[in-house]
């Protein structure tokens, strides 16, 4: 992968900003860490969703941050499995108390067409009847196609359709970053 | 009838010969011959000259199964392949087991008028394998069978065998057996093997075939009898002809194109157009028919043209008819795999392809010397020649060819019947 | 993967992708909702020319926890000579636009020549053909296998080092050849027990060892699983080929009873593809012991088969497993 190619819209220091204020407006409008699970949409959700664990964690002493947050495989849920190359399975792991009653957030990487966020609802409905339902993005791009929207934003980025957004986590890819590559560089 | 004059030709022991054909004759042979006003002339210059071909096993189907084959289809397509006379087998509906059903497939043979058809007589009643037909009536008819065969299946009653043996040392016969003893064979779907066993297909152990030619060796032995064994598949068939031959037993066998050319692996496409019997055999296997057929244990080629109507090919391999075809591709196969490979030359060709064929069958007037006097029964072959098998292109009214787009080496170019051309130019006359 | 044919067509990452992907599934089929949308509005048919009603149930309720409508068609008649013809019952599926078939044929190579005839658009798994091959049967078993013997967590895990035995009818028998395709393919070591009579013939070019004493076999390999093979009955009598002497000389030389039973090692896990003949080749003391994963098997069956489904019938690209 060329690391140089693209524009890096978001460094490290911006990401740790916007995780820290999407904590702080998460416990604002739930008025605390109370009932709260963090549900992290594989794969970049997922450390997403543990930094904001850790985060509200800090803020809040004696929230138990590991048995607040999971992971949800939405794959199966996906509504363009006949479009795209077959796509692997992945993990879903809920707290041990389920989300029955509790104030799930859905945490991911990019919102772009929405569709994901569909299928996230669609598996959050087999999975148990929580009080809300709300979405943490890292980044918004535009483009949705379907009316969602995201509750807490760490940056809204217009795109064109033709750019791709990248989004690095030490967790996955060794390093923080958010980078936009336009059409002709993809090349 | 015109007369020819084919100019520039090779006979199969090498000389470059003129040849002019007069009333079914061959009437001079020269190095140069000049062409009298009114004769044809045909420029075989690089071309092969071979007696015309005889086979000593084809299916015909007609009468009874004439989706498949007609004996005027059948006798274009062995036409094409360069054949004159053709030995069509009794396997038909009604079985020709009477001196009716032989005399009415000859005649049909003479109405097409493409090759001779000499028919093949059942040695048992509807190929029951229990009681013997009436052989002497169909040696005595006018199609004057000399070659009796219950192929497809086999003789397997070792007394009925016997007796068939016996029999026809009367009427200058020979007994034309399909080895497979039947009961190491029930359901068996292809060759017994490495493949067979991955597949999951019910194995033909090659000691079905062997077992019966052991047998049918010694019984030809004991009672003095002339044997001819069809399509010998296996390395085993071959080491017993071999003794057998060394012992002075008179033995003849066959080998198909399709054996020479194809192994048990095929079978891993399921396609059935691959399904034979005998089954195709082990790669070791095929050298030994080869091996066979160069050194002379095997002593000719026969085609086993079996066509077969599409639905017939077009399922599950189980539910499938065995057989494929073989009169228009058998030529090119022997010799691509055995004059190309240095095995053979064009005199063994002949020899595999005609004159012993006709020596087995009786057959008079074919396999003969190509010289002044004799019938003029010729086919002329390009070596040189290269063409890609479409089934539907074929002569045959069947498609079932197991060498579909694959490019033959060599291709009939004329055929002369007793003097008149069945094909000129690659495409068969009329 | 377009299609699932045979064992022996997948490596090693595709199948070790097949069982994760189950295990994922099995993981689903623990909630309340076990019904999943994601094959919905697709259509399987299970295409039966022999009767299986455990493996037809077990498609079907892969198939429908996938939300995919699900279509059991049985055709008349078990002769290959009687009835409609394989190409025009595959052409009377492709008219009412099936997304996959599931076959189950007693002639082997039918799913293949349905695969690669130009009948059907579909994708083909194939449900158990003949004597060749039973794919899904050999993952579920690969799936317990891994469950039982590789630890705590079997993700992305092959059956490295482990010991398979397998007695019984091997020449006929479909779960054999799969088997031994696949544990193999998974880094398992696998030994055939059965009388001479019950191995093919080239049997002896098999990635495996073959053993005609299951005692013997039994001491020496030490097995991790031992996988008893359903006999048929009709396979004694001289009629269906009288491939052994008697029902109690079979059940003598290579049944699993109780003396065997203790011998295993504590860790054998114990399995049989079903249906089984009690008494037969396994007595129910050791079919119902604490070592057999029987019934196991047929709950691992549903979540493998919900794992091939998914992978065949989704993806926009092509390609034979």
């Amino acid at each position: 992968m060329a690391d140089t190619v693209g524009t890096e819209v978001l460094t490290s220091g911006d990401i740790s900003r916007a995780l820290q204020r999407i904590a702080h407006e998460i416990l604002e409008k739930n008025h605390g860490a109370e009932g709260l699970v963090l549900l992290g949409i594989p794969t970049r959700g997922v450390p997403l969703a543990a930094r904001l664990a850790g985060i509200i964690a800090g803020i809040e002493p004696g929230w138990d941050a590991s048995g607040a947050t999971g992971e949800l495989d939405v794959t199966i849920y996906r509504d363009d499995l006949h479009r795209r190359p077959t796509r692997v399975i992945g993990l879903t792991r809920l707290p041990d108390g389920g989300i029955d009653g509790a104030t799930v957030v859905l945490v991911d990487d990019v919102l772009y067409s929405g569709r994901t966020i569909r299928a996230a609802l669609d598996a959050i409905a087999d999975l148990g009847r929580p009080k809300a339902v709300r979405l943490a993005v890292l980044v918004d791009r535009g483009h949705r196609e379907l009316p969602i929207r995201a509750d807490y934003v760490g940056k809204n980025l217009p795109t064109a359709a033709d750019e791709r957004v990248t989004v690095r986590l030490k967790e996955t890819d060794g390093t923080d970053a958010v980078i936009i590559t336009r059409a002709e560089e993809q090349r | 009838m015109k007369n020819y004059l084919i100019k520039g030709a090779q006979l199969p022991g090498g000389q470059v010969r003129d040849l002019l054909l007069e009333g079914g004759a061959i009437v001079q042979v020269a190095a140069k011959l000049t062409p009298e006003a009114g004769v044809k002339v045909l420029d075989a210059g690089g071309l092969v000259v071979l007696p015309g071909l005889v086979d000593l096993h084809t299916h015909l189907r007609e009468p009874g199964r004439e989706d498949a084959e007609t004996v005027r289809t059948g006798s274009r397509a062995a036409a094409a392949g360069g054949f004159t006379a053709v030995h069509a087998m009794a396997n038909t509906f009604p079985v020709a087991d009477t001196a009716g059903v032989v005399e009415q497939v000859w005649r049909l043979g003479k109405d097409a008028g493409y090759v001779d058809v000499h028919p093949v007589g059942a040695v048992s009643v509807g190929l029951a394998g229990e009681k013997l037909a009436e052989l002497a009536a169909m040696a005595a008819s006018a199609a004057r069978v000399r070659v009796f065969s219950d192929d497809g299946k086999c003789v397997a009653d070792p007394v009925l065998m016997r007796r068939a043996l016996e029999y026809v040392k009367g009427i200058d016969g020979v007994v034309a057996q399909h080895a497979q003893e039947p009961r190491l064979t029930e359901n068996a779907q292809m060759h017994e093997g490495v493949v067979s066993a991955d597949v999951g297909l019910a194995g033909w152990p090659a000691v079905a075939e062997e077992s019966i030619v052991a047998r049918d060796v010694l019984l030809a032995e004991h009672v003095g009898s002339r044997l001819h064994v069809c399509h010998v598949s296996t390395a085993g068939s071959v080491e017993i002809i071999r003794w057998a031959k060394g012992r002075g037993i008179r033995v003849t066998a066959e080998v198909t194109p399709h054996h020479l050319l194809l192994t048990d692996e095929t079978a891993r496409t399921y396609n059935p157009v691959y399904k034979v019997n005998p089954p195709l055999r082990s790669a070791a296997d095929v050298a030994a028919v080869r091996a066979a057929l160069a050194d002379g244990t095997i002593d000719i080629v026969a085609t086993d043209h079996a066509p077969h109507p599409r639905e017939d090919k077009d399922c599950e391999w189980a539910a499938a008819a065995f057989g494929m075809t073989g009169l228009e591709t058998a030529l090119p196969i022997v010799h691509e795999l055995m004059v190309e490979t240095g095995l053979l030359g064009w005199e063994d060709v002949a020899r595999v392809l005609s004159v012993a064929p006709s020596a087995i069958g009786r057959v008079e007037d074919q396999g003969r010397p190509i010289e002044a006097g004799e019938p003029a029964n010729l086919t002329l072959f390009d070596p040189s020649a290269r063409w890609t098998v479409e089934p539907g292109d074929m002569e045959t009214a069947s498609g079932n060819t197991p060498v579909a787009g694959r490019e033959l080496h060599g291709r009939t170019v004329a055929t002369f019947l007793h003097g008149k051309p069945t094909v000129l130019d690659g495409k068969v006359v009329g | 993967m377009k299609h699932l044919l045979s064992a022996k067509d997948l490596s090693r990452e595709q199948a070790v992708l097949i069982l994760d992907m189950a295990e994922q599934m099995a993981a689903t089929q623990a909630r309340q909702v076990k019904k999943l949308p994601t094959l919905r509005g697709l259509i399987v048919v299970n295409l039966f020319f022999e009767d299986s009603t455990r493996t037809r149930i077990s498609f079907e309720t892969a198939a429908k926890r996938l939300s995919a409508d699900v279509i059991n068609f049985s055709p008349k008649g078990s002769s290959v000579s009687k009835g409609e013809s394989l190409k025009d019952t595959v052409l009377t599926l492709g008219a009412m636009h099936t997304d996959a078939i599931v076959v189950r044929h007693y002639a082997s190579g039918a799913p293949y020549t349905i695969a690669h005839s130009g009948w059907t658009d579909a994708s083909v798994i194939n449900a158990g053909d003949g004597t060749h091959q039973h794919p899904t049967q050999s993952l579920l078993d690969a799936m317990t296998m891994r469950r039982h013997l590789m630890g705590p967590n079997p993700l992305g895990q092959g059956l490295d080092g482990v010991n398979v035995v397998i007695v019984g009818d091997v020449l006929h028998s479909r779960v054999a050849r799969s088997g031994v395709d696949l544990f193999t393919t998974l880094g398992a070591k696998v030994t055939l027990v059965a009388p001479a009579t019950l191995l093919p013939v080239g049997v002896e070019t098999w990635n495996c060892d073959v053993s005609y004493n299951l005692d013997q076999a039994l001491a020496e390999v030490k097995p991790d699983a031992l996988m008893m093979l359903r006999v048929q009955k009709e396979r004694m009598s001289a009629g269906g080929g009288g491939f052994f002497p008697s029902p109690q000389e079979y059940t003598r030389e290579y049944g699993l009873d109780e003396p065997r039973l203790a011998a295993l090692p504590k860790r054998t896990i114990v399995m049989h593809p079903g249906p089984m003949n009690r008494g037969l080749e396994i007595t129910s003391g050791a079919a119902d012991g604490l070592r057999s994963v029987i019934v196991e098997q047929v709950a691992n069956g549903v979540a493998v088969r919900m794992a091939v489904l998914y992978l065949t019938m989704t993806g926009a690209e092509g390609g034979e497993a």
